[in-house]
C-alpha cells in the first residue's frame, strides 16, 4: 500500500447524500480484475447521458476537476455493498481522500486498506466546504494525516478523528496482513483453546 | 458478598468469546468461525497466491457460485459469456486447490451463499461469520455475529482466520405487538428502515427483539436480518431460541448427538442478559405495520401500500426535496398518485432476502388460480437448489407455471444482474430483493421493493397491489 501523509489537491464537490456503491461502480464491472484501470468504471452510468455519451454537466466530467484527488459528499457516502471495486474506482481515477459527514461502514474499512483516506467532518463543516467548492471550481484543500487536519479553501483548519491503528498503517504504508502474521503464535494458541471449548 | 458479572448483550457475549487480543488503541483481533465465499471471491485468492500463502483453516470455509451464473443453465459449459464462466470456474479451481468445500453448479445443494449457510446448518448461533458480501448480516438471524467484508479483509481472513475490528456500538430495535394478517418480515424491515433511515444504524450492531420478532419463523428472521445493512448496520442479530434450535436440528453441518446437546447448552446462554444496556434503543408497534413498498431509489423511501407517491414540496428540508425530486424523476412517478395505481412490467421473486421456501409458499398462495397480467414478465428464482427441490415436491412450481411465471434455477439473478439478467431501461420491476438503488437492476431500470406475496399480487394484477385484498378473495 502506498503511504499517505499529506495531500494538497483539487477537491471535487458531489453535494448529495446516500451516494451508493452501485452508482460508484455499477455491478456489471465487478468481475474485472484488480489489474484493470477501475477509474474507467467510476460513476460509469451516472456520468453518462441517456444516449450513452458523457454528460458534460456531471461534475466528474468537468475540466475544472481533471486533477481532483479529493471527493466531497454529503452523509452516508458509499453506502451499500461491500464491493472493494468502489474504492478501486476512486483510487484509480486519482482520488486519495474522501470527505463526508459519514460513510458506509464497509467502504470505510475497504478504503483504509487501499490507501484512500476517508475523512469524517461535522455536517456543517462539510456543507461549508461544498459551498466553497461550488463557488470556486477547482479550489484546493489540504489534508494532513499526521496532524489529522483538513484546511479548507477559506483557510479554516478542521481536525478529524481516525482510528490510530489505521492511521499508523496508512502513514507508513504498512500492510495489515504482514503485521497480523507476526502474531501467529497468539492465534495458534487461541485456536487450540477455542477448538477444545467447542467440542 | 458474591460478585455479579456485568450484564452483557448477545453481541458482547459473542465478541468477548472471539477476542484473541486487544491492542492499546482498542483494535481487537477477532477470531472468525466461518468464512463463506462465492464466485466473486477470486481476487482474494489471487492476492493470497501473490504472497505465497495458503488458507489457514479451509474446513471453516464454504463456497458456492451464485452471482455470475445465469439462472437458465445447469452446467458450467452452458454459460455463454466467457467472463462469467470464468468467475464460476475460478471458484471451483480456488476451492479445489485449497481443499475448501464448494457446492458447484452441478451440485443440488448450491445456491445463494446466504441461503445455503443457514440451510446447511453451517451458520450457527454464537459464531462470527464473514463473507465478501454485505448481506452476510442474514446469518445473524441464527444468533451469530455475521457481517460483510471487502476483498482485502477476505484475504486477511483466508490467511489468518482473523480480522481486526473496533468494537461497534449496539442498538436494540424492539417490535412490540402482533403483526397483522398479510404483514411479513419484509414489511417489518422496510418499516424500520423508513423510520430510522439508511444511515440510521451506521456503526451499530442491531439486535432485533420484542414479541413480533420472537413470533417470526426462521425464514422471516433471515429476511429481517438480511436487510440490516440497508439500515446502515454493521450486522443484525436475533437471540437464538427454540425456533432457532428446531430449525438447525438435523441439518448436515449442525452438531449431532452429544455434540448437539453441548452446543444447545452453549447457545441457551447467548441471549442478552435482562438488564444489558444498549447504546441506542428504537421501538416500533408491530400491529401498526402495513404491507410496504418502496417508491424511490433508496430503501428508506418506503410507504404502506395503501398510501400515495409523496410530494417533495411537503418536505421541510431543501436537500430532502431535491433528493425526492431526483428519485421521482428516475422512477417516473408523479406526487399524489396512489401507489396501487403504479403499473409494473417485471416481477422478480427471489434473492437472499426472499428466496426461501416460505417465501415461495407465500407467493404461490397468491398466484394459485390466477394468471400473470399479459404485459408482465414474472420470474421466480429459488434461493438454492434445495429450496427449488422442496418447492417442486410441494407442487409450487406447477402453480407458478400454470399462472404464467417463469420457474428458474437458483441464483442471485435480477437482484444484482451480474449474471446478465437485468431489466431494460425504463422498465418497472416489483422485486423481493433488497436494493432499489439507481441502476441496481440494470441501467435505467426502476425497482419497487416488497415482500413475496405482494410481488405475486403485482404480477397477477399488473400493478402494485395491496395483497390483503387478494387474500380476502377479491
Ligand atoms: S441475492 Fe442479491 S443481495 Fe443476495 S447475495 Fe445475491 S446479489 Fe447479493
Amino acid at each position: 500500500m502506498e503511504p499517505f501523509q499529506r495531500l494538497d489537491a483539487v477537491a471535487l464537490p458531489m453535494p448529495r447524500p446516500n451516494i451508493d456503491t452501485d452508482q460508484i461502480t455499477p455491478a456489471r464491472f465487478l468481475h474485472k480484475p484488480r489489474s484493470d484501470n477501475h477509474g474507467a468504471y467510476l460513476f460509469h452510468d451516472v456520468r453518462r447521458g441517456p444516449d450513452g455519451g458523457m454528460d458534460p454537466d456531471f461534475v466528474l466530467n468537468r475540466p475544472d476537476y481533471a486533477e481532483a484527488k479529493v471527493i466531497v459528499a454529503e452523509h452516508n457516502f458509499a453506502c451499500g455493498s461491500s464491493r472493494e471495486n468502489a474504492v478501486w474506482g476512486l483510487y484509480d481515477h486519482g482520488f486519495r481522500a474522501a470527505i463526508a459527514p459519514s460513510f458506509g461502514d464497509i467502504f470505510s474499512s475497504n478504503a483504509l486498506k487501499n490507501g484512500l483516506l476517508p475523512v469524517r467532518l461535522p455536517e456543517d463543516v462539510v456543507a461549508g466546504l461544498l459551498a466553497q467548492l461550488q463557488d470556486q471550481p477547482g479550489a484546493r484543500v489540504q489534508v494532513d494525516l499526521e496532524a489529522q487536519t483538513v484546511t479548507l479553501p477559506d483557510g479554516s483548519v478542521h481536525r478529524f478523528e481516525i482510528d490510530p491503528f489505521a492511521r499508523h498503517c496508512l502513514l507508513n504504508g504498512i500492510d495489515e496482513l504482514d503485521y497480523t502474521r507476526t502474531l501467529s503464535p497468539e492465534i495458534d494458541a487461541f485456536m487450540n483453546r477455542y477448538g477444545h471449548e467447542n467440542r | 458478598m458474591s460478585e455479579r458479572a456485568e450484564p452483557r448483550t448477545l453481541f458482547e457475549k459473542i465478541w468477548d468469546r472471539h477476542r484473541i487480543l486487544e491492542r492499546e488503541d482498542g483494535q481487537v483481533l477477532l477470531f472468525v468461525d466461518r468464512n463463506l465465499i462465492h464466485d466473486g471471491s477470486a481476487p482474494a485468492f489471487e492476492a493470497l497466491r501473490q504472497r505465497g500463502l495458503k488458507p489457514r483453516a479451509p474446513e471453516r470455509m464454504l463456497g458456492t457460485p451464485d452471482h455470475y451464473m445465469p439462472t437458465d443453465v445447469r452446467r458450467v459449459e452452458e454459460i455463454a459469456d466467457a467472463e462469467r464462466r470464468g468467475m464460476v470456474e475460478a471458484l471451483a479451481r480456488d476451492t479445489a486447490e485449497h481443499g475448501i468445500t464448494a457446492f458447484g453448479l452441478e451440485d443440488p445443494r448450491r445456491g445463494i451463499v446466504h441461503v445455503i449457510g443457514p440451510e446447511q446448518g453451517f451458520s450457527q448461533p454464537g459464531m462470527v461469520i464473514v463473507c465478501p458480501d454485505s448481506h452476510t448480516s442474514t446469518h445473524g438471524a441464527l444468533g451469530a455475529l455475521a457481517f460483510g467484508v471487502g476483498m482485502t479483509e477476505t484475504t486477511h481472513v483466508l490467511a489468518t482466520q482473523t480480522l481486526w475490528q473496533r468494537k461497534p456500538k449496539t442498538m436494540r430495535i424492539t417490535v412490540d405487538g402482533r403483526l397483522g394478517a398479510g404483514v411479513t418480515a419484509k414489511d417489518v424491515i422496510l418499516a424500520i428502515i423508513a423510520r430510522i433511515g439508511t444511515a440510521g444504524a451506521t456503526g451499530h450492531v442491531v439486535e432485533y427483539a420484542g414479541p413480533a420478532i420472537r413470533g417470526l419463523s426462521m425464514e422471516g428472521r433471515l429476511t429481517l436480518c438480511n436487510m440490516s445493512i440497508e439500515a446502515g448496520a454493521r450486522a443484525g442479530m436475533i437471540a437464538p431460541d427454540d425456533t432457532t434450535f428446531a430449525y438447525l436440528a438435523g441439518r448436515p453441518y449442525a452438531p449431532q448427538g452429544h455434540q448437539w446437546e453441548a452446543a444447545l447448552d452453549r447457545w441457551r446462554a447467548l441471549p442478552s442478559d435482562p438488564d444489558a444496556i444498549f447504546d441506542a434503543e428504537v421501538t416500533l408497534d408491530g400491529s401498526a405495520i402495513a404491507p410496504m413498498v418502496t417508491w424511490g431509489t433508496s430503501p428508506e423511501d418506503a410507504l404502506p401500500i395503501d398510501g400515495a407517491v409523496p410530494d417533495p414540496a411537503a418536505s421541510s428540508s431543501a436537500d430532502r426535496r431535491e433528493a425526492m425530486r431526483r428519485a421521482l424523476a428516475y422512477m417516473g412517478l408523479t406526487p399524489g398518485m396512489p401507489l396501487e395505481a403504479v403499473p409494473v412490467d417485471r416481477v422478480f421473486i427471489g434473492s437472499c432476502t426472499n428466496g426461501r421456501i416460505e417465501d415461495l409458499r407465500a407467493a404461490a398462495a397468491v398466484a394459485e388460480g390466477r394468471r400473470v397480467a399479459p404485459q408482465v414478465t414474472a420470474w421466480v428464482v429459488p434461493g438454492s437448489g434445495l429450496v427449488k427441490a422442496q418447492a417442486e415436491a410441494e407442487g409450487l412450481h406447477r402453480i407458478f407455471l400454470d399462472a404464467g411465471f417463469e420457474w428458474r434455477e437458483a441464483g442471485c439473478s435480477m437482484c444484482l444482474g451480474t449474471n446478465g439478467e437485468i431489466a431494460a431501461p425504463g422498465e418497472r420491476c416489483a422485486s423481493t430483493s433488497n436494493r432499489n438503488f439507481v441502476g441496481r437492476q440494470g441501467p435505467g431500470a426502476r425497482t419497487h421493493l416488497m415482500g413475496p406475496a405482494m410481488a405475486a399480487a403485482a404480477a397477477v394484477t399488473g400493478h402494485l397491489t395491496d395483497v390483503r385484498r387478494l387474500m380476502a378473495g377479491g
